[in-house]
């Protein structure tokens, strides 16, 4: 499997060697023909308004739309959840997401960075172990619909959710130095999915 | 289930999401939304650039809190703001505004010629500016999330960035290249922490995010500075003293993405209108050069 991690601006480097550490192969993407050559994606954590715009500068927005759509496996941290955000709140006027998963995401609904945290938290992947979670300047899930499943909360606030293909976490499990989530989207999300198509 | 705030890993992963970014120095709402709208990770709100400091000399200070908010309400990306050197009370009174990141900045007049500020006091994360490795770790040990090399701000000219990026550069390769039992003595000459030297040395790279700063003017003068291993890019006067601010800005945005496709960049560049007119460092004055505040 390999894995392209969306490079136009944010913290790329963390989720290769993320991927590295869950022995799949894992590369920076930016060209159209780049994205076109990997078999799934991250969106990184950023800053969400840049990252979307310069896909439309760099002509690439409307083909990771399609191939989110068509059901290429994407797991989005922070930046990358409003990404894949059908609806964002507190968005920049006129901002665009990808969309592909059905949920309402609120942009920096934890508050500004004095209010970033960590915490240990519950994650719904069949262990009951805590899981150190980063977040910054994070944003919270605030509906999901009937295709979407939680899988972790804060305070009631949906911060990890999934849908058969896509991922998506208001925190950063890149800059924990724990592969769990990472691992999930590769076990549990993207190498069903992508098996499911051959 | 305890929330902890102020954390290093909050602090230095807060910088992490700016890597690959342009942040824009701003004065007021209006040029944060041309910023923001063009594509920067975060806008810097302060009363004048640089350049205009440099032009009507006398005391640079803090920003007035009303035009830092006014920022913070018109954009929905960070907003950083500057305090003096040494000046803990402008940090606290930035930290109560809210704003995303502090700059504790050689820009503005020194308020403290021997000390900074305690950063690890804070629940704000704190840049700051180095012109070569030692100085970069000892802000880094007095609490520092992100480093910035200095440059020469508000000249236009990108010489001193380079010279800056060169040389933190260049220590931390010497220090990749030493025996374990000459970082003493390493430490000893870089001024700074055994224990930070010794990081840098197993690791090859700052403990945490390097930008560059300081004369950027082109979107040439980004990517060169991505070229020299910057995480990202602060311009200052760059932007909103050139011809076309909006254009400029987002060509510099671009630049700054792929700073290693000479093609991207060569169709930024075009047409942009008139840069800043700045200034060659040689013809500054020494007293007249920031750079050369702390230490």
């Amino acid at each position: 499997m390999k894995v392209g991690v969306l490079a136009l601006q944010g913290d790329v480097r963390e989720h290769i060697n993320s991927l590295f550490d869950c022995g799949v192969e894992a590369v920076a993407v930016r060209r159209a023909s780049e994205i076109q050559s990997v078999d799934a994606l991250v969106l990184p954590g950023g800053e969400s308004t840049t990252i979307s715009q310069l896909s439309e500068v760099f002509g690439v927005y409307q083909l990771i739309k399609e191939r989110i759509a068509s059901g290429m496996p994407v797991y989005g941290s922070c930046a990358g959840m409003i990404l894949l955000a059908e609806e964002i709140l507190d968005a920049k006027v006129g901002q665009k997401s990808f969309g592909g998963l059905e949920i309402a995401v609120r942009r920096n609904a934890f508050g500004r960075q004095i209010d970033s945290f960590e915490s240990d938290i519950e994650f719904a992947d069949g262990s009951t172990d805590l899981m150190k979670a980063v977040f910054i300047r994070a944003p919270w899930v605030e509906r999901v619909s009937d295709s979407v499943q939680i899988l972790a909360s804060v305070d009631s606030h949906p911060v990890a959710v999934r849908s058969k293909t896509a991922l998506a976490t208001s925190f950063h499990p890149e800059l924990s130095g724990d592969d769990r989530i990472h691992r999930y989207f590769i076990e549990q999300v993207a190498r069903p999915a992508l098996e499911k198509v051959k | 289930m305890a929330e902890v705030t102020g954390t290093g890993r909050v602090k230095r992963g807060m910088a992490e999401m700016l890597k690959g970014g342009v942040i824009m120095d701003v004065v007021n709402a209006e040029q944060a939304k041309i910023a923001e709208d063009a594509g920067a990770v975060a806008v810097m709100a302060l009363e004048r650039v640089p350049a205009d400091i440099r032009a009507q000399g006398g005391v640079a200070r803090m920003s007035d809190p009303d035009m830092i908010e006014k920022i913070q309400a018109a954009v929905s990306i960070p907003v950083m703001a500057k305090a003096r050197i040494g000046h803990f009370v402008e940090a606290r009174v930035l930290e109560s505004l809210g704003v995303d990141y502090i700059d504790e900045s050689e820009v503005l007049t020194p308020a403290d010629y021997e000390n900074h500020i305690d950063k690890f006091d804070f629940t704000v994360p704190f840049v700051c500016g180095a012109t070569n490795l030692g100085e970069a770790l000892r802000r880094i040990n007095e609490g520092a999330a992100m480093i910035r090399s200095k440059g020469e701000a508000g000249t236009g000219d990108v010489s001193n960035a380079m010279q800056h990026m060169r040389k933190i550069g260049g220590e931390i390769r010497r220090l990749s290249s030493l025996r374990e039992d000459e970082l003493y003595v390493a430490a000893k000459e870089l001024q700074a922490p055994y224990d930070l030297v010794k990081e840098v040395a197993q690791t090859g790279k700052l403990p945490v995010v390097l930008f560059t700063a300081g004369g950027i003017a082109t979107p040439a003068d980004a990517a060169l500075m991505m070229s020299m291993g910057a995480d990202g890019v602060f311009i200052g006067s760059g932007i909103f003293k050139s011809g076309n601010p909006a254009q400029r800005a987002a060509a510099c945005v671009k630049a700054t993405t792929f700073w290693d496709d000479p093609k991207v960049i060569a169709d930024a560049s075009r047409g942009l209108g008139e840069a800043m007119v700045g200034i060659n460092v040689a013809d500054l004055p020494a007293p007249h050069r920031l750079a050369e505040r702390g230490w």
